[in-house]
């Protein structure tokens, strides 16, 4: 599902972000990515979304060479994406279903069927009763449920997270991880990137380390200890 | 393209300038201020052209032939004149309706004092020909011509009158071409800032439509409507204007100044507004067009 093959990103000259990063994630994988401040992890996330191109390597997505992606063909391959951030990044003039619907216009739905499946992300994400509330007046967790709701709607393959519990007390962070979880035993594969180790070590799912721009570990289901 | 897409782009396009009040409404008058001095250059032009045209189709270059020609060599200069390029239209008036004019005009109500002429025209020597010009400014070399030809006495013309206009004409053309131009820059200008501001207030909002995989196209046609519709919005709005000023000012000399009225021929409002009407939609929605996907290019790469 996700390949990357030799990757290196530097963003000027001097030292590269990521490294000569090799990486294979299957489809329907849970993975978290794990590593210190400033070691790239939320440049590889980047890079999966096309948001940036590697000076070096091949990334492959889908099946998709993304340096063969011609630039007008981006927004089509971003709807197989999924992403979230760790700060939300609603819009703050429209409420909760017109911020879910928002990502349906974009791409051209039909109302009917915005009609239908915002409601039904509201209910995935446990915000039907507020679906008139803007983004202000709902909690942190309660935005990052939209976000995701909105990272859905569309039915992407791939759900990418960069530190969505980030700015959340343990709590709430506890259940955005839970419905990341539920989404991805749904088949949709789903990475995390996190600085909660506790969480991280609790899940047991796999966990890459990223450090000063290359991978240091990979640990498979429930291996995971912050030693590495 | 779909329908949604379409309606997308109107209905946000129309949101951004609500969103956005003080920069469109400035730009919108700005606009307006442009095109409310195109459509009076433009109307002063096209008056002022009509009133030339018809100047040059009633000011006629006269040519009286020397005593004593035969009708064959009066036709024989007739021809070279027709053959000019700038002649229009070349008539020959002979002695006798120089008379029945000069009768009509001028003893009209003492025939009693004309009919003491009768028998004895006392404008025999007044057969001539009346030559209408194509283009005024042409007359000095067609003068010139008339003049050398054999059996020409005198040639009469009326230079000043329409070279005044024309000169007027071109002045005026060129000043307003000026001025136009000069605001039309600074509409351009107004819009791309109005856009400008438009793109930095919406600067997150556009970040995620891009992470959600909206097209480019989706992206930037809110921006594109917002400028064309503040462009139409400043053209329409002294198209208003300037049909209800013209109908007064022109309402208004005629009954003012009959002197001047009965000189003047106004050229209708409908006729000028029938030519002016698109051309200030589209110059309205051009700017509109150029300033914002100037803009975009600039602020916007997607
Ligand atoms: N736009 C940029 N221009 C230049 N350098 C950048 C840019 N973005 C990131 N970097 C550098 O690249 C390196 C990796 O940054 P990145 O944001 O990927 O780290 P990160 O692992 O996400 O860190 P954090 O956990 O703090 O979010 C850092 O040294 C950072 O300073
Ligand atoms: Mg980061």
């Amino acid at each position: 599902m996700i390949t990357l093959e030799h990757v290196s990103k530097a963003y000027s000259a001097g030292v590269p972000a990521l490294n000569d990063v090799n990486l294979e994630i299957e489809e329907g994988e849970f993975v978290f990515i794990v590593g210190d401040s400033g070691s790239g992890k939320s440049t590889l996330i980047k890079l999966l979304l096309k948001e940036l191109d590697p000076t070096e390597g091949t990334i492959i997505i889908n099946g998709k060479y993304l340096n063969k992606i011609h630039r007008r063909q981006i927004p089509k391959f971003r709807r197989n994406i999924g992403v979230v951030f760790q700060d939300f990044r609603l819009l703050k003039d429209r409420n909760v279903y017109e911020n879910i619907a928002f990502a349906q216009k974009v791409i051209g739905e039909p109302s009917s069927r915005i009609r239908k499946r915002v409601p039904m992300m509201l209910s995935m994400v446990g915000l039907a009763p507020k679906y008139r509330s803007y983004p202000r007046q709902l909690s942190g967790g309660e935005q990052q449920r939209v976000a995701i709701a909105r990272a859905l709607v569309n039915e992407p393959k791939i759900l990418l997270a960069d530190e969505p519990t980030g700015n959340l007390d343990n709590n709430n962070a506890w259940e955005i991880m839970k419905l990341l979880e539920e989404i991805n035993s749904k088949g949709t594969t789903v990475v995390v990137v996190t600085h909660n180790l506790e969480i991280v070590k609790v899940m047991k799912k796999r966990v890459i380390t990223v450090k000063k721009g290359a991978i240091v570990g990979d640990s498979k289901k429930g291996d995971y200890s912050d030693e590495d | 393209m779909k329908i949604n897409t379409l309606v997308y782009s109107l209905v946000q396009g129309i949101k951004n300038i609500g969103r956005n009040k003080m920069f469109s409404i400035a730009s919108a008058a700005t606009m307006s201020a442009c095109i409310f001095m195109f459509g009076l250059f433009y109307i002063l032009v096209t008056n002022f052209t009509g009133m030339v045209k018809e100047a040059e189709e009633s000011v006629a270059v006269t040519v009286f032939f020397d005593s004593g020609l035969t009708d064959e060599q009066i036709k024989t200069i007739g021809n070279q004149i027709t053959k000019r390029a700038e002649v229009a239209n070349c008539v020959y008036v002979s002695a006798d309706e120089a008379w029945e004019y000069v009768k009509e005009n001028y003893f009209e109500g003492k025939e009693e004092l004309a009919a003491a002429f009768e028998g004895d025209n006392p404008v025999a020597n007044s057969a001539h020909y009346e030559i209408y010009l194509d283009d005024v400014e042409m007359q000095a070399s067609l003068v010139q011509y008339i003049e050398g030809l054999a059996g020409v006495r005198e040639v009469k013309k009326s230079e000043a009158v329409a070279n005044t206009l024309s000169d007027f004409n071109r002045l005026i053309s060129y000043v307003s071409a000026g001025i136009i131009l000069i605001l039309l820059c600074v509409a351009v200008f107004l819009i791309s800032n109005t856009v400008t501001v438009g793109i930095s207030v919406r600067r997150e909002e556009i970040a995620i439509m891009k992470l959600i995989g909206a097209t480019d196209f989706l992206v930037r046609a809110p921006f594109v409507v917002e400028g064309m519709i503040i462009g139409l919005v400043g053209a329409v709005i002294p198209l208003v204007l300037l049909y209800i000023l013209y109908g007064r000012i022109v309402g208004y000399i005629n009954d003012r100044f009959d002197f001047i009225g009965s000189m003047l021929n106004f050229i209708p409002e409908n006729r000028i507004f029938h030519g002016l009407t698109p051309i200030a939609v589209l110059l309205g929605v051009g700017i509109g067009l150029i300033g914002s996907i100037w803009t975009i290019r600039k602020h916007l790469k997607v």
